[in-house]
Formats: structure tokens, sequence, C-alpha cells
């Protein structure tokens, strides 16, 4: 884009951020605070991702970007017409087909393979924020894996339901020491996380953290012995392409009741759909 | 700066090259003991491999500062001129630049808080493989990976345990060899193969 | 039952945005705004745009509120986001706002001092009636011209200071902190968060200093001085060696004195809340003021209990671009994790069901 640099951000804001990627892979799970910059994209909406994408992103990219599973949703839309006009990179609905793929609360159904880098859009890195608000006591709290507090809430939740109550966002332990926030995704996406072949990269702007997950790092949800992590979807079959395991969006129909349930990953359906007999 | 060091020019895409050259070091630091290839200068300062010019020419600017060790203290002027970085001390360098492997007690570690407030060593090595067989394991890597690199002490595994003592403090390893790079990130587990 | 799958994000989003295009316009029989009118006539909006979008550009700004439909925060974001793009070419020596030139100048605990008080352009003393001549573009009779106050006034602080009965200003030769390119960690230091309070929300501000003078955390303010004026801002160009004026900037000052503090050890002074804000804007610069005594709390010795007393509390919430972005980033969609909540409260339902059932006494047959 005329007057601007390629991927939008000036080189000394790229080194910035690609000198925290580095430390940030160094340390699977560990937040580190950056000088996130103005985006023209609104804080919260992104921009954490964004500016990882941005340092990351080279000309011979495929970029894909998700919001909620698919590809067209405007937010997403929006986000990858950024990077078509500022980087003028390939772009590609095809998750096989992505060198990098930026997605807001999922993972693709799809493997993700070595020669792919997954970048979340994070709205709240801390994941201990819920317990206690004071940053300066979650990085005491982080120094020294106190993450008692966690259990407690988690135990407290098996007290009063039976089970562990959390649907998205559930906390993961990273390579046995950092307790992580893994972006509102449901729970069902935790499991994908864990040895996951591609490196995985996470950007909260307006928190003005990253972090990262290196490949085939230990990615565990927390959970009790007698109250396993279970990762749970709608049982229901998908109404387009009636894959019975993938996590489905439920879309009313009617104001009597009326659901149908549908792939939340929109290239994994049309996939299925095309290859059918 | 001194006409000699003038003749040797930075990126010859800044931007591009210099993108390219993040995603090598990226790798090799998310797959330690995997091989990478930079896009270097086209013709750095001796002694300056093309894979280490490539790394400072990539990483350091005003904001981080970089110590060149031993015979690299000549390149000062061209490494300022290129990045605007200052010379530090080891201590107080983001990163520091040698062909031998400090003791990694000089270099900062950083603080259980703030582990990231810790040095990177850009390691100019003769070749990365061929030398003495290392066992890594660890995050980025499948089951265990086997890595070579030559210019390495004798000693290495032992040092490089009491470094990954450390953890999440410690120091991170980017190795250079003509134009390729390997990373040991501060998380692995290095053992001495048989 | 048909369903057709949510497509053509893109044909919404440019059928949007000609959409917004054509309602900024507005209609079309009324002669367009232009910028210049906008940087001249509502100057007031013009300032705190810079402040929030942390850059002094009147042309600039005036351009932010047309795009945005005189919706400030909007304008003060585009401002922001421009302003990254930008290069930093050299960094300007301090301010000194001794040397202002000034248009207004007031001091609320003397009834005179040297160089005098000056009302200047004020809303103070209008009575808010609306002026209805206003509508018919009546021209407006020039103001009466005063001599120019002759040489520097001093600061009221300076000359509390003279006497020791007002805490010095506490000096340092380091680099200032830069927000806008390092990340805030707490506890910050006075130079973060007097950076972050310069460009927070004006409303967010406001209300903050409000509460301080509402009990939650009261620091006893009196306006020692308000000021505003002309500055020069000036550079010491490397290859010089001296400094130059590049240029002049209008600020307004705020010098909040406050309750005194002291100890056994040390004799009681007062102490000081500092606000700064481009342009005219008292309101934001006395705002900013109370809130910097309040956040001075745990450094002078006073208990902690309002929120205006919490850096971090008031210095990750006053930021209106960041706390715009997230509270209207709800409005994007959530459906992945709701439908998550979906499944998570059936089974917790089935579940209290199944309980139930199970503690029922079997029915008499």
């Amino acid at each position: 884009m005329k007057g601007y640099n390629f991927a939008y951000l000036d080189e000394q804001t790229k080194r910035m951020l690609r000198r925290t990627l580095l430390k940030a892979v160094a340390i699977p799970g560990h937040q580190i605070p950056f000088g996130a910059r103005e985006m023209p994209l609104p804080y919260g909406w992104g921009t954490g991702g964004i500016q990882v994408t941005a340092a990351v992103l080279g000309r011979a990219d495929t970029l894909k970007v998700i919001d909620q599973g698919a590809d067209d949703t405007t937010n997403a839309v929006s986000i990858r017409r950024f990077f078509a006009r500022t980087a003028g990179v390939a772009t590609t609905t095809r998750t096989a087909s992505a060198t990098i793929i930026q997605t807001r609360h999922r993972i693709p159904e799809t493997t993700l393979t070595e020669a792919q880098i997954i970048v979340y859009q994070v709205p709240q890195p801390e994941p201990l924020y819920q317990l206690e608000p004071s940053r300066t006591e979650t990085r005491r709290m982080h120094a020294l894996a106190d993450y008692g507090a966690m259990h407690v809430r988690l135990y407290e939740q098996v007290a009063r339901y039976g089970q562990i109550a959390i649907s998205y966002d559930y906390p993961v332990m990273v390579n046995g020491r950092h307790l992580m926030a893994p972006s509102p995704i449901p729970a069902f996406d935790n499991p994908k996380m864990h040895r996951m072949r591609a490196l995985q990269l996470f950007g909260a702007g307006r928190e003005k953290r990253i972090y990262a997950v290196p490949p085939y790092t230990a990615v565990v949800s927390l959970d009790f012995e007698d109250h396993p992590f279970r990762a749970s979807r709608a049982a229901h079959v998908c109404a387009l392409c009636g894959d019975r395991a993938s996590y489905l969006d439920e879309v009313v129909t009617d104001d009597r009741g009326g659901r149908m349930f549908i792939c939340s990953d929109t290239d994994h359906c049309a996939s299925r759909r095309e290859s059918a007999p | 700066m001194p006409a000699d060091l003038l003749a040797h020019p930075g990126f010859a895409d800044p931007v591009h090259d210099a993108q390219a050259s993040f995603r090598a070091v990226l790798q090799a630091l998310a797959r330690p003991g995997t091989l990478w290839r930079v896009a270097p200068p086209a013709d750095p300062p001796p002694p300056l491999a093309p894979a280490a010019a490539a790394v400072l020419l990539t990483l350091v600017d005003a904001d981080a500062p970089v110590h060149l060790a031993g015979r690299f203290a000549a390149l000062a002027p061209w490494v300022a001129f290129h990045t605007g970085s200052a010379n530090a001390e080891p201590g107080a360098a983001a990163f520091v630049l040698s062909d031998a492997l400090a003791d990694f007690a000089t270099l900062a570690a950083g603080t259980d808080e703030v582990p990231e407030a810790s040095t990177t060593l850009i390691l100019q090595v003769p070749a990365l493989d061929g030398g003495p067989k290392l066992t890594l394991r660890g995050p980025g890597i499948e089951t265990t990976r086997n890595f070579a690199p030559r210019g390495l002490p004798a000693d290495f595994a032992a040092r490089w345990a009491a470094n990954r003592r450390l953890y999440p403090r410690g120091i991170d390893l980017v190795l250079c060899a003509g134009s390729t790079v390997a990373g040991l990130p501060r998380s692995i587990f290095i053992a001495e193969s048989s | 039952m048909a369903y057709v799958a949510v497509k053509g994000g893109e044909r919404a989003i440019d059928a949007a945005h000609a959409w917004l295009a054509a309602a900024r316009r507005g209609d079309g029989a009324i002669v367009e705004l232009q910028t210049a009118q906008i940087r001249e006539q509502l100057g007031r909006a013009v300032d705190r745009v810079m402040a929030e979008g942390s850059l002094y550009d009147p042309e600039l700004a005036a351009l932010a509120i047309k795009q945005s439909q005189g919706d400030l925060i909007e304008a003060g974001f585009l401002l922001r986001a421009f302003r990254t793009t930008l290069p930093r070419l050299a960094a300007t020596l301090p301010l000194d706002t001794a040397t202002m030139r000034l248009t207004r100048r007031i001091s609320a605990i003397f009834k005179d001092l040297p160089g005098g008080q000056v009302l200047g352009p004020t809303y103070d003393y209008t009575h808010r009636l609306l002026d209805f001549a206003l509508l018919e573009n009546a021209p407006v009779a020039p103001a009466p011209q005063a001599e120019a106050i002759a040489g520097p006034t001093p600061r009221v602080a300076d000359i509390l200071g003279h006497e020791g009965l007002l805490e010095a200003d506490a000096r340092s030769e380091d680099e200032p902190f830069d927000l806008t390119r390092a990340p805030l960690a707490f506890p910050a230091g006075r130079d973060a968060r007097l950076q972050g309070l310069a460009r927070g929300d004006e409303g967010f501000l406001l209300g903050l200093g409000y509460s301080t003078q509402r009990g939650y955390g009261n620091n006893h303010p009196f306006v020692g001085e308000l000021r505003a004026g002309e500055v020069d801002v000036e550079i010491v160009p490397a290859e010089l060696g001296f400094a130059v004026c590049i240029g002049t900037v209008t600020l307004t000052e705020c010098q909040m004195v406050n309750q005194f503090a002291g100890s056994k050890t040390e004799p009681a002074q007062f102490t000081r809340g500092y606000g700064l804000a481009f342009g005219h804007a008292d309101r934001r610069a006395m705002a900013m003021a109370l809130v910097d005594r309040a956040l001075r709390a745990e450094e002078l010795g006073e208990a902690r209990t309002a929120p205006a007393q919490d850096p971090q509390f008031v210095l990750s919430t006053c930021d209106n671009v960041e706390a715009t972005g997230f509270v209207e980033h709800l409005k994007l969609p959530h459906y992945v994790d709701f439908q998550s909540e979906l499944e998570t409260i059936r089974r917790l339902r089935a579940t209290a069901e199944r309980t139930q059932a199970a503690s029922l006494p079997e029915a008499a047959p």
C-alpha cells in the first residue's frame, strides 16, 4: 500500500515484535509484555494477532484468517483484506494451503503441519485475572508457579456442579511450568494444542502481551484425577456434511425451537462436501 | 566508519531479507537443532559469517544493545552504522556475538518474574554438523533430535545443564555457520551421545 | 426448511462503507464542511482529539473529526493510528511553561501575583443561554486588546517553592518512559503515569477526579495556577549542538496545590498534582492534576483506598481507544463461545435432573 511499509508496521516495530516472539518461543506459555502499537483496527478486534502476523509474514506466505472457525465472518474478511492490501500476500480459505493462519476463537479441524504457523488473537492473556486482578501479583504467581488458586477455583466448580464448568478459554499448563490462557477457543479445541506440529503464537494487543507454544510441546488442560478434562461438543451431526466429530454451530431456524447444527469450521465442512461421493 | 568496513553493505533488501532471516531464526528456536537458511547480506565484513551478519541486521537496534566479543569488537562501527545499536557490556546486552561460548554466568539470565530480560548469545561456529553428537529433547522436538555442531567446548553439555536448571531463567543460543542458523532455547535438555 | 449459510461478508463490508460515506456527507444540498472550519471554529474538539490522539496537529485532528462525523473518540483513534506510522526524527528539550505566551492565567490561592491574573477566552463566566444570534451567523465584534505581558511570568508553584512551603518538583535527567513504545508495568513511575493521564479519556479523568472530591481518596486540592498559551518547542540537532525552535504548541497547564504532608522528621509541606493538555483544556488539565495527586498516595505514605489511587486501575482503564475497542468488540461474533456455554449449561441441567430423579422416593404401587 502506498505510503506504508510492507505489512503496515515499520521495521523498528517489527524488530521489537520479533525479539519478543523469540523469547516467547524460548519460554513456552510465558507472557511477555511488548510495546503494542496502535493499529488501524480497534483494540479487541485482533490487534495483537495482527501485529504478530505482521512481524512474521513474508511475501511467499499464504494467509488464512478465521473468526469463529469461518473465513467469511466480517472481522475475518476485514483482517484478511488488511494484509492483502498492506502486504500483497496470497490469501486462502483452505487450511491445508495456508502457511500462516490467524484465528479468533477456533483451531481448524484439519490437523496442522510443521510447515504452518497459527496466530491466535487473545483478548485476555492472563489466565489468573479473574482470581487476582493485580498484574503485579499475577506476575509473582507465575514466577513461583503458584497456581493453587486456580485449582481451588476448579474444585469449587466440581463441588457445586459435580464437574468443571468452564466452556471456553479453559486454562492449560504448558511444558509443565506455565499456566496459560488458550484464548477463548472452546474447550473442545484444547486437545489440538497438545504437541501440535505447527508453531503456535499468541498476541494480545490491548493487554500488550505475546506468548508462544513451540511444536510438540505439552499443553495440558487442568483437571482432577476423578474429574478428568472432557472436550465436549453438541451431540449432533453436521446437517451439511454429516460430520459426527467436528465442532458444531447451532443455528436457530424458527421461533418454535427449531435448530440445526452445522460445522463451525467452514473450510472443513466445504472440503467434506466437495469430496463426498 | 573505517573505509574497509564501509565496503560491506547491509541487507540488499532490508525489509524482506530481515523477514526471511527472522523466520529462519524463529524456526530454529521453535525446532531446536534443525538448520535454517537466512537471507544474508552479500559480503559481510570478516570475520563475520553471513548468518551471524543476518541475525544482527534482523534483530539488533538502538533498543536492543549488542556486545561484540573478542575479534568481533572491531566491527562495532559497521554494526552501529547498519543497526543503530550501541556496544554494551555483556551483562547489559540483549545480544552477545561471540565465536567462543561465553561463561553463562557473565550474561543476563533474567529474573523469575521477567525471565525474558536475558541475553541471547549469537554464537558463530565453524559448522553446524560434523561435530560431537548431542541429543536434544524438550519443546519443539517430537521425541529426541541429534545435533552435532562444531566449535562447542568439551564441557558444553554440563554447562548447558547448569543453564537449564535456571529455567524459566536462562540464556538462549543462536548458532551460526555459513548462511545457516540453529537454535538452542533455554527450555531444552541436552545430553552427550555416545 | 431452507438454510442459507452466512456468506457475503466482503460485499456487506463494502456496502456498509459506502453507506457510511454517504451518511457522513449528509444532505448534499447543504454546503460541505471544510476542515479549516473545524480547526478554526471547533477548536475545543480539535484540542481534545489532539490530546487523546497523542499528536499535536490541528489540521489532521480536524480531518479526523470530519471523517468520524464528530465522534471524538473515533477521531482520537484515527489520529493515534496515523501517529504510530510516523518516524521519530528527534526528541525535544523539555518545554518551559514559565516562558509561555499567556492567553490565560489564573490562581485560586493568591489574589494577585507577579504578571497578574489573565482571564482569557473562557466560558467560565458566560451565562449558559443559547445564543440565537449564532443561528444567523451574525458578525462578531473584535475583542479588545491588552498589551502583552512583558517578561516571563513565574509559575505560582515556583513562588511557593522559594519558601519551601511546596514540595520541589522531582528532577531527573533520566530518559522519560515512553508509553507509546513500551508496555506499562506496575507500579508505574510518575513519568509513565503522567503520560498515560495526558492522553486518557477526558470524561473518565473528570469522573475519577470528581470521585476524589466526593471522598474516594480526597486530597484537598487548590488550583495553585491554571495557565494556557503558546510555548516554543526546541530541539538540539546533533550537527548544530545548540537549541533551535521548530514550532510552537498551545498548552493548558494546571498546578494543583494539595494537602500538606510531613512527618516527625520532615517539616510539613504542600504537595502537588500536575496536569498538562494540548490546547485550551481547563477541565482536562484540572482533572488530570487531581488524579495525578491521587496516584501519588503510596509515594506520600497515604492509605490507598480509592479507585483513583490505584495506578493499574486508573492507567489500564483511562485509555479510551483501548476501552472503546474492547467494549465494542462484544458485538463481534461470539457464537462459538456461546455454543460452548450452551452445551455446558445443558450438561449441568441434565446432571441436576438425573440427580434429582434418583433421589425421588419411588411411587407407591
